[in-house]
Formats: C-alpha cells, sequence, structure tokens
C-alpha cells in the first residue's frame, strides 16, 4: 500500500460563500420595536427638571436589537479576528505573548473592578498596597529609585519621562533644547519628544544596527536634555556599549532615556538602573502580559532614577510608618497629571498577578523569548535577508532583499501567512529596514509552534521562486481578501448612516 | 513554569540549531556588571494568587456591597452580563490592533460601530476609535483645536470642568508655548457666560465647557460655540458623564466643532479609575486633524465590505515628530464594551438609564435639600450629580458613613475644594431604599457636629 504525502501548502482557493463571511452592521440588524435590556420599574416619581431647550429628542439612528442579535453579532464579529489564543502572533514590537487567564479573573473582584478612586482611603487600602506593591516590584525589576504608574500606555509613559528630564533640567536652570533619538526608533519617541517642547535630532545607526559613538559623541552637547534610546533597539539588538553610551550622556548633564517595550527581553536578567539609564517606561501590556484587547488599554509605568523623583506624577502612592498606604498629593515640584484618577489600574492588578506567578524565575520570561526568536532567526537566515548580522535577543528583522527580486515585497509576504494561519509580522517598521519583516515570537511559544512557523516561511520563500502570483495575490482564505487601503483614505466613510 | 511550554529536551536541540552551547551564550551583548537577578518571592500557584488578590480585594469598599454614591468623572451604571462575558472571548481579548485587516476585520467593523455610537450621540459627523480618557481626550481636542487655527495660542477653559482635567491640559501645555485662562462659574453654577465671551479673543483657538459640569450643573453649550464662532475660535464640548448624552441636547445641535471626554459610563465598569475610555468627536470639515485611530469602510480585491484603519498618515509611526499625537493605543477592548452596551440599550435604553438617573437623582436632591443642616450652593439644573454643602467637614464625615456601607459622595476638599462640600452621584443602580438610608445617615451625622 502506497501512502500518499499530503502536499502541506493551503490551496490557492479555499474560500466559503462570502456571505458567511460577512456579517452586517450592528445597525443593520435593527427593527423598530425589538428590546434588548430590562430596567427595574423606578421607584420615585418620574421628574424631568431640566429646561426643553436643554434636553434632546430621542437618538435617531441608535439600536433596537434584542440581546439574541447582540450575543450572535459580536460572536460572528469576534470570529473574523486572528487572536494569540488561536495560534503563533509574531508580530514583532508588540509582545503577543499568553495573557493567563487568572489575571482577568482577578482584575473582576468587585473590589477592584467596583470600587471607585475616590472612596475614602479607610476603605481603599486594598487600592493602594496593590498599587503600591506592583510599584516596589518594578523598582526591584529596574533597579531605579521608584515608579509612577499613573501613564495609560506606553507613549503617555514616553511623554511623562521626557516631561521630568525638562522639569529637572529647568530646575537646574536650563530645560535645554533637543532629544536625540536613534533612527531605528519607534515612532511614538520623536512625537513625545515634540510634545515636551523638545527638537529631535535623529542619530544614524551604524552598520551593526546599533548607535555610532562618534555620532553620538558629536551630537551629545550641553543643548542636549536625553538621550532616548531603546533596549534593546528595535532590531532586537542590545546596545553592547550602553555604559559608554550613558557615561557621554552623563558628562555632558543629559539624561539617559530608555524606551523599555523591548524590556521582555531582559526582564530579570539584568537592571536598567545598572546600565546608566535614567528614566524608563514599560508597557506593562507587553513585558508583564496584560491583553491587548484589539488595541488597548495599554499601561505605561514609568521608572525613574534618584534625581528624578521630586518631578514624579501627582499623587505617588506611600506606605506610612503604621503600615497604612495614603496618596501624597502634595508634590511641590511634580509635573502634575497626565489623566484622571490613578492610571488604568485594572492592568496593575493584571501585571501585579503574572509578576507573582513568575516570582523569582522571571528571568525566564526573557529567556525562553529570547531563545525562540534565535531558534527563528537560525531557522530562516538561509532564505530570508538579514540587514544587521549582529546577536538579537527577542525579536529578529529580516528583509524582503532575496524576495523582491521576484517582485514579491514584504507586505505580499505577510498576507501568504495569513493562509497558512498565521498572523503576519510586523512590516511597517522600523524604517531603517527597507522591506522589514519584523518577527516576535516571545516566550510562549513551544517548538512544534515555531517549527510551523518556519516551515510556512520556507514554503512561502518557495512560492516566491516558483509561483509568485499566489503570493501577490494573499490572502486566499481570509474572512475577506486583500482590503483596499488606498480606497479607504481616499473616500473617507468613518460611519454608518441612518437611512443608508 | 505554566505558561512556558519548552521542555528541556526541545531547549537542549533548538540551542544545537542556533549553535549555541547555552541560553546564557545567547545574552553576550548584555554587559555582565549590569546583570543581576531579582529578590523577589518564590512564583505563587493560581490558588495562592486568588488568595492574595482575594485579599486585598475584600479590603475595599465597592459599588455591589454598598449604597454608592460616588461620581466625579467616574459613574457606577448598569453593565450587562453579555458584555463582560463576550469581552472574556479570546478574538476580542488576545487580539491587537488591526493594522492586518484581512484577519482583524470584527475589530475593524466592531470600532466602526463604535464610533457610529458615538456620532448619533454626540449629534456630530466623525468619532475616532477612542483615547486612553476624559483628560487626556480633552488635550487632543484643545491640540487638535490649536492645529485648526495656526497661530492661535490660547484656550479658554470654563472653571468647572473637572480639576484633574484641568491639571492634565497644564502638564500638557506647560512645554508647549500655550496659553489656558480659566473662567470662573457664576450663581447658578454655571460658567459666567459673559465673563467667558469677555476672555476669547482674537488670539484663542478654543473654548471648553463641560455639561453636565464637575458640580453637576447642566450647562448650555451654545454659550461656547457661539462665543467662540465671533471670534473664530473653535467650540469645545466637554462631557465627564456620558451617560446624559441620551436626555440632554447634543454638542452637535448646539453649535459645537468638537465634543470629548470620557464615555466610561456607556458600559464600562468603574474599574478603580481605569481603564475606561475617551472619546473625541468633530465636524467633517476638521476630520483630517483628529487624532487617535480611526476605522474607515472600504472593500475587498472582491468588491466585499470590509473595514480598515484609515488616515494613518496623521499618526506617529509614519509621521514621528510631525504627528498629530504621541498616542499609539486607544482603548480597543473598552470601545468593544461601550459598543455591546450601546447596541443592546439603543435607542431606548440609553434614554431610559439616562432618565432614571435623573429622575433619582431630583429624588435625593429634593430629600437632602429638605434636611436643616444641609443646602445646595448652586441652584442650577442637574442631570445626575449635585453638589451639597453640609455642617461639617465632608471628607471626615464620608468616611464615617463609608465604615457603615454607604459611600456618601467625594468631598470637594480632594480638588483643594471647600472643605464642607462634597458631590453626590446618582444612577439607575440606586434604589429608593439605599437613597433614604443616606439621607437618615447624613442628618443623623449633620447633627452630630
Amino acid at each position: 500500500m502506497s501512502l500518499e504525502v499530503e502536499e502541506k501548502k493551503p490551496a490557492p482557493v479555499d474560500r466559503l460563500h462570502p456571505e458567511s463571511r460577512q456579517e452586517p452592521l450592528v445597525f443593520e440588524r435593527s427593527g423598530q420595536g425589538k428590546v434588548g435590556y430590562s430596567l427595574p420599574p423606578l421607584d420615585v416619581p418620574d421628574v424631568t427638571a431640566i429646561p426643553k431647550e436643554l434636553r434632546r429628542e430621542e437618538i435617531a439612528g441608535e439600536t433596537e436589537i434584542t440581546e439574541v442579535e447582540v450575543a450572535r453579532h459580536f460572536t460572528r464579529l469576534s470570529k473574523l479576528n486572528f487572536s494569540i489564543d488561536q495560534k503563533l502572533y509574531p508580530l514583532g514590537s508588540c509582545t503577543m505573548k499568553h495573557n493567563p487567564r487568572i489575571n482577568e479573573e482577578v482584575a473582576r473582584l468587585p473590589g477592584f473592578a467596583a470600587a471607585h478612586p475616590l472612596a475614602p482611603e479607610e476603605v481603599s487600602q486594598g487600592t493602594l498596597e496593590l498599587a503600591w506593591r506592583l510599584e516596589q516590584a518594578l523598582i526591584e525589576l529596574t533597579g531605579l529609585a521608584r515608579v509612577t504608574l499613573q501613564p495609560s500606555a506606553g507613549a503617555q509613559g514616553e511623554l511623562a519621562g521626557i516631561v521630568m528630564v525638562r522639569a529637572a533640567l529647568e530646575k537646574e536652570g536650563n530645560p535645554r533644547k533637543g532629544v536625540l533619538i536613534p533612527d531605528s526608533a519607534h515612532g511614538t519617541n520623536p512625537a513625545s519628544a515634540h510634545f515636551a517642547g523638545y527638537k529631535v535630532r535623529e542619530l544614524k545607526s551604524n552598520a551593526r544596527g546599533t548607535l555610532d559613538l562618534h555620532v553620538l559623541e558629536e551630537a551629545m552637547t550641553e543643548d542636549v536634555a536625553a538621550l532616548m534610546l531603546t533596549a534593546p533597539n528595535t532590531l532586537g539588538i542590545f546596545e553592547d556599549r550602553i555604559l559608554e553610551i550613558a557615561e557621554i550622556v552623563h558628562r555632558k548633564g543629559g539624561y539617559l532615556y530608555c524606551d523599555g517595550a523591548n524590556f521582555n527581553s531582559f526582564v530579570g536578567l539584568a537592571k536598567p538602573g545598572l546600565m546608566g539609564i535614567d528614566v524608563m517606561h514599560m508597557n506593562l501590556h507587553k513585558t508583564f502580559s496584560t491583553p491587548h484587547g484589539g488595541g488597548g488599554p495599554g499601561s505605561g509605568p514609568v521608572a525613574v532614577c534618584e534625581r528624578l523623583v521630586p518631578y514624579l506624577p501627582r499623587p505617588t502612592i506611600e506606605r506610612r510608618a503604621d503600615g497604612t498606604f495614603t496618596l501624597d498629593l502634595d508634590r511641590p515640584d511634580s509635573i502634575g497629571r497626565l489623566r484622571t484618577f490613578l492610571g488604568n489600574y485594572g492592568m496593575f492588578v493584571r501585571a501585579l498577578a503574572y509578576i507573582v506567578s513568575y516570582g523569582n524565575r522571571i528571568g525566564e520570561v526573557a529567556q525562553g523569548a529570547v531563545l525562540n526568536a534565535n531558534y527563528i532567526r537560525a531557522g530562516l537566515a538561509d532564505l530570508y535577508h538579514l540587514k544587521y548580522d549582529a546577536p538579537t535577543l527577542h525579536e529578529v528583522v529580516f528583509s524582503d532583499k532575496k524576495q523582491a527580486e521576484h517582485g514579491v515585497h514584504n507586505g505580499d509576504i505577510a498576507k501568504r501567512l495569513m493562509d497558512y494561519g498565521f498572523h503576519p509580522p510586523t512590516v511597517s517598521f522600523p524604517l531603517i529596514v527597507h522591506g522589514a519583516l519584523m518577527i516576535e515570537p516571545t516566550e510562549t511559544e513551544g517548538r512544534a509552534s515555531l517549527d510551523a512557523f518556519i516551515h510556512a516561511m520556507r514554503e512561502i520563500a518557495r512560492d516566491v521562486r516558483e509561483d509568485p502570483q499566489i503570493v501577490l495575490n494573499a490572502p486566499h482564505t481570509t474572512p475577506v481578501r486583500r482590503v483596499d487601503e488606498v480606497a479607504a483614505a481616499r473616500n473617507l466613510v468613518l460611519r454608518w448612516k441612518p437611512g443608508s | 513554569m505554566k505558561f512556558l511550554p519548552t521542555s528541556d529536551a526541545d531547549r537542549a536541540e533548538m540551542l544545537a540549531a542556533i549553535g549555541v552551547s547555552s541560553v546564557d551564550d545567547l545574552f553576550v551583548s548584555i554587559p555582565a556588571s549590569v546583570r543581576q537577578a531579582p529578590s523577589l518571592p518564590p512564583p505563587l500557584s493560581e490558588i495562592e494568587v486568588r488568595r492574595l488578590f482575594g485579599g486585598l480585594a475584600k479590603k475595599n469598599a465597592n459599588a455591589k456591597e454598598t449604597a454608592f454614591f460616588l461620581g466625579a468623572g467616574l459613574y457606577h451604571h448598569y453593565t450587562s452580563a453579555i458584555a463582560d462575558q463576550m469581552l472574556y472571548r479570546a478574538e476580542w481579548l488576545t487580539a491587537y490592533t488591526p493594522y492586518q485587516p484581512e484577519v482583524s476585520q470584527g475589530t475593524l467593523q466592531s470600532i466602526f460601530e463604535f464610533q457610529t455610537h458615538i456620532c448619533l450621540l454626540t449629534g456630530l459627523d466623525v468619532a475616532n476609535a477612542s483615547l486612553y480618557e476624559g483628560a487626556s481626550a480633552l488635550v487632543e481636542a484643545l491640540l487638535m483645536a490649536e492645529r485648526l487655527c495656526p497661530g492661535r495660542t490660547k484656550a479658554v477653559l470654563s472653571q468647572a470642568i473637572h480639576p484633574e482635567y484641568r491639571e492634565t491640559v497644564r502638564t500638557y501645555f506647560t512645554n508647549l508655548a500655550l496659553e489656558i485662562v480659566e473662567v470662573p462659574v457664576g450663581p447658578d453654577g454655571a460658567t459666567d457666560a459673559a465673563a467667558l465671551a469677555a476672555a476669547i479673543d482674537e488670539k484663542t483657538f478654543a473654548v471648553a465647557v463641560q455639561s453636565p459640569n464637575f458640580y453637576g450643573i447642566v450647562e448650555d453649550w451654545s454659550a461656547a460655540s457661539v462665543a467662540a464662532h465671533a471670534k473664530g475660535a473653535l467650540g469645545l464640548a466637554v462631557v465627564a458623564e456620558a451617560a446624559s448624552l441620551a436626555l440632554l441636547a447634543s454638542p452637535g445641535e448646539k453649535g459645537i466643532d468638537i465634543a470629548c471626554g470620557e464615555a466610561q459610563s456607556l458600559g464600562v465598569p468603574m474599574h478603580n479609575g481605569g481603564p475606561i475610555l475617551g472619546f473625541l468627536a468633530c465636524r467633517t470639515a476638521h476630520q483630517r486633524q483628529i487624532p487617535g485611530r480611526l476605522v474607515g469602510q472600504t472593500h475587498d480585491a472582491e468588491g466585499h465590505r470590509a473595514f480598515c484603519l484609515t488616515l494613518s498618515t496623521r499618526e506617529q509611526h509614519i509621521r514621528r515628530e510631525k504627528a498629530t499625537s504621541n498616542i499609539c493605543t486607544n482603548q480597543g477592548l473598552m470601545a468593544l464594551a461601550a459598543n455591546i452596551h450601546m447596541s443592546l440599550l439603543g435607542k431606548h435604553g440609553l434614554r431610559e438609564v439616562a432618565q432614571q438617573s435623573h429622575a433619582k437623582a431630583e429624588y435625593l436632591k429634593g430629600r437632602i435639600s429638605a434636611l436643616p443642616e444641609y443646602r445646595l450652593p448652586y441652584p442650577g439644573p442637574t442631570f445626575n450629580e449635585f453638589l451639597v454643602e453640609g455642617p461639617r467637614a465632608a471628607a471626615p464625615m464620608i468616611a464615617e458613613l463609608a465604615r457603615r456601607g454607604i459611600l456618601a459622595g467625594v468631598p470637594l476638599s480632594r480638588f483643594g475644594g471647600p472643605t464642607n462640600q462634597f458631590l453626590v452621584a446618582v444612577t439607575e443602580m440606586n434604589t429608593r431604599e439605599e437613597m433614604d438610608r443616606l439621607v437618615s445617615a447624613l442628618a443623623e451625622a449633620g447633627g452630630r457636629q
């Protein structure tokens, strides 16, 4: 009996009838007289004590729909999404790792989810203690002096960090004029520096993909407030001369800002505070696995050195001598608030649950992430071009240079990966690698999953050589075929309209 | 370790494939002198995590176990069982920003629907995919107005905008060479209309008024929009209690150009102050300056309707320091929760929630103001929150009542206001029995000076 080896490559056309992949808008499911909710009867007189000119008519166009239809609608919509729980999600720079469900459970305890930050401190001690414990854990992991948990996301953390630097320099008499940012940096760095009132000077990376110390020496003047460095950088390369970099920046009285988006690659193994880093934001949704939720909420705590402590956003959380906790609003040098209340508190709960679940073994997170990324690198380096060959940590950035010879670009490879059941890597970034394929597997993938991904990428490389059209027309198996993003921007339709 | 699926055997083979002998060899680029293991306790099991967090949670008073009247920008409204259970679905929870539309149509369509709901409620044309929360939404709205009025450097803000919103604006504006002028409230508790008009000049790019304002007073946004337009500035509506949008005249019909604020009341639990849900809506003419993510409708290669992120050339990953904002994420999951909530309650439910909240607040307001020791400092109309002045310092009195299971309100002293004033918020979640209990407790506490 002969066994036929099954062709693993997906069929070029493997689509269900389009009807099953499309879901009407919730407004299109609406029907007059349907009801999806019920409230208790009003137990007080039904009065309206607002003048008519300050009131509105009914909300024209809003839905009338039953719970059944809402359940169907959102379940069907959900199935049009790719998610981590489905398969490897190697979106570089985003750290798509498994989200432990215990974190979701504890974040929903009424003592957190139904608590209000303006309740009296006497009945909010759990709130304050949890935030204080998270701060202590982050202090221990970063080796810095204090941490603010307030910023809503990484970008707001960056802004807070740079504004604190500015406040400190101002206090010393000169806020300085500019900030240095390597050309490999994430786009939020220059945008945040701009909103802190600084001019941005971009530093060109060297042939190794790291910072050129001669360029830094020349650029680092007493007009420069800070160097914003990503460690490891967006290529996954750690600046191995970090101590010299810090020395150059400090010699001119500047601050070393670290974009800690990639902290997941060395958390628990090395401490930013020992590297000469003065201020660093972290993304709780990356390193500490709070769920990405389709694009947020994030949370962007900022750790600072002793000199920047007076400038932390208000309020800080303090433990009194008697072991109780309190908010300290009386901080005259504080840069002020960045938002309402204490921050994205629900993310604090999840992040602390994650940290205590790993405890003193948290370094295994970084070890696993780096092992996995290097395994993918080793599995693909013969087929995909690697612009920089320096050692990489948690991610690897290939380019489409070899595939471009066949007229196939990174965006096409990304779409073809969908046919193999994977989410694509990041392709829009970093800007210094033309045609980038930025792959970050994270530590929560096992070998079988990595092998399947490597296999798919190798098959695609073969497709590109043998049948480029199949890649150029990809994806073939997704709920919708390639989406016309140009048409979306040209003819803006940003909402449904009643009667449409 | 239960979250790490690599076996020892696999690890050994993977290291061999990479060509190194240990995982440590992969970290050669990190100098030895900066390496240090953290001093943390051993890992906790799931049972221990439950125990630890359960213990911490128990130390907090919460809205499910108390008579609850706290507001000041964060409200305890009804949220449905189905919304939270939907949020648990991995397809929503563990997906990310829909950069790849072919595998993200669920998130994209949900955002498109969210944008539509916000437009319908605000009476404006365009809404973004959400922002962090109310205060930074106001900052983004002001910066947007500044871009639309190039050369102008002054923002006029009502002092009855939430104090934490105003403080956030100051933090952001300090380094941007922009000026803030604040206008006080008049005797009725609404922003002083004459002072507002007088504060606006040819340098002004935006005039922002909150309604219901921080003291709960329903303001007339047309005062702001008319005065702003007279000097070529934009009128901004700030909303911190979005449930009110279903009952009150919309920003759009009052001539407002940009509406922004906090949409937590529309289906997001209080979450101890975050994650909550910033929003921003504007008119079509201004849509290219809107900050944050936007989802647009388009079609796929076969002509089927599809959705994708659009106008990304405004954003930081393309424009870097010239971007309209530095923000990168939105509040994806919270926008989903709000979309489910608004869809479920719809035209009638959103209205009924608002009307019940208002009617109950009127009942409680009437009863508290009838107590001899208490008065209402401002006579203006209110939606579901009102300011009360009592006979003694509010903070200790409220702490005392909290120990008895009543969270009576938010003392203004927390915002540097008069010590004997406090805000009381009421929603459809409050029962008459709870309100009567609060009234008795206040009467008793007020008599004990």
